[in-house]
């Protein structure tokens, strides 16, 4: 099975909501984009029954260039983690394939 | 951010469609993306990220209460690597 794509998401949007192809792709667009630069600006996102986008400061820790072992610093850095909602973890918790 | 806080920054741009579209598309995106990862789909976006299922094989859990063991089987866990335009935009915010 090939992956979801914005494509797939704005052709949804097309055929089941009755936007046109143009406005269905820029809301694909704004919704990624507006997540990012909340994030950017250091904001948490909270979409409630899906998950929560949060952001977490590293300090530097000591790494290694596994090719050579030669020891260097890995520099401080903000991540963005995300934390499946209990509506989400729940319906895919037991995804029906699950060997 | 909230869900409704995303739903009024997109709205804002999109004057011809009314806020209620709005709504319901971002409504619809989540539900999309929920049903892909619930039929074990990978999502790719790029320059945000990708989501899929990672497994967690079944342990013994203890119960924090009693302290009894319990069977704990196996299951899946939605899991979402940030893409590169999404660590670089985030990180770059560290100085500021």
């Amino acid at each position: 099975m090939s992956a979801l794509t914005k494509a797939d998401i704005a052709e949804m949007l097309y055929e089941e909501l009755g936007l046109n192809k143009r406005e269905a792709k820029e809301i694909v667009e704004s919704f990624f984009e507006e997540i990012r630069t909340a994030l950017e600006n250091n904001e948490q996102v909270k979409l409630s029954g899906f998950g929560n986008f949060d952001l977490r400061d590293k300090s530097t820790r000591p790494g290694r260039n596994p090719k050579t072992g030669e020891e260097i610093p890995i520099t401080a850095r903000r991540v963005v983690t995300f934390k499946p909602g209990q509506k989400l973890k729940a319906r895919v918790e037991s995804y029906a394939g699950a060997k | 951010m909230t869900k409704s806080e995303l739903i009024e920054k997109i709205a804002a741009q999109q004057e011809q469609l009314s806020p209620r579209d709005v709504e319901l598309a971002v409504k619809m995106i989540l539900e999309k993306m929920t049903q892909a990862l619930v039929h074990n789909q990978r999502i790719e976006v790029r320059g945000f990220g990708s989501f899929c299922l990672h497994f967690r094989a079944p342990r013994v859990g203890r119960n924090p209460k009693t302290g009894d063991t319990v069977e704990l089987s196996g299951k899946y866990v939605p899991y979402f690597k940030p893409g590169k335009d999404l660590r670089e935009r985030v990180n770059e915010s560290v100085n500021d």
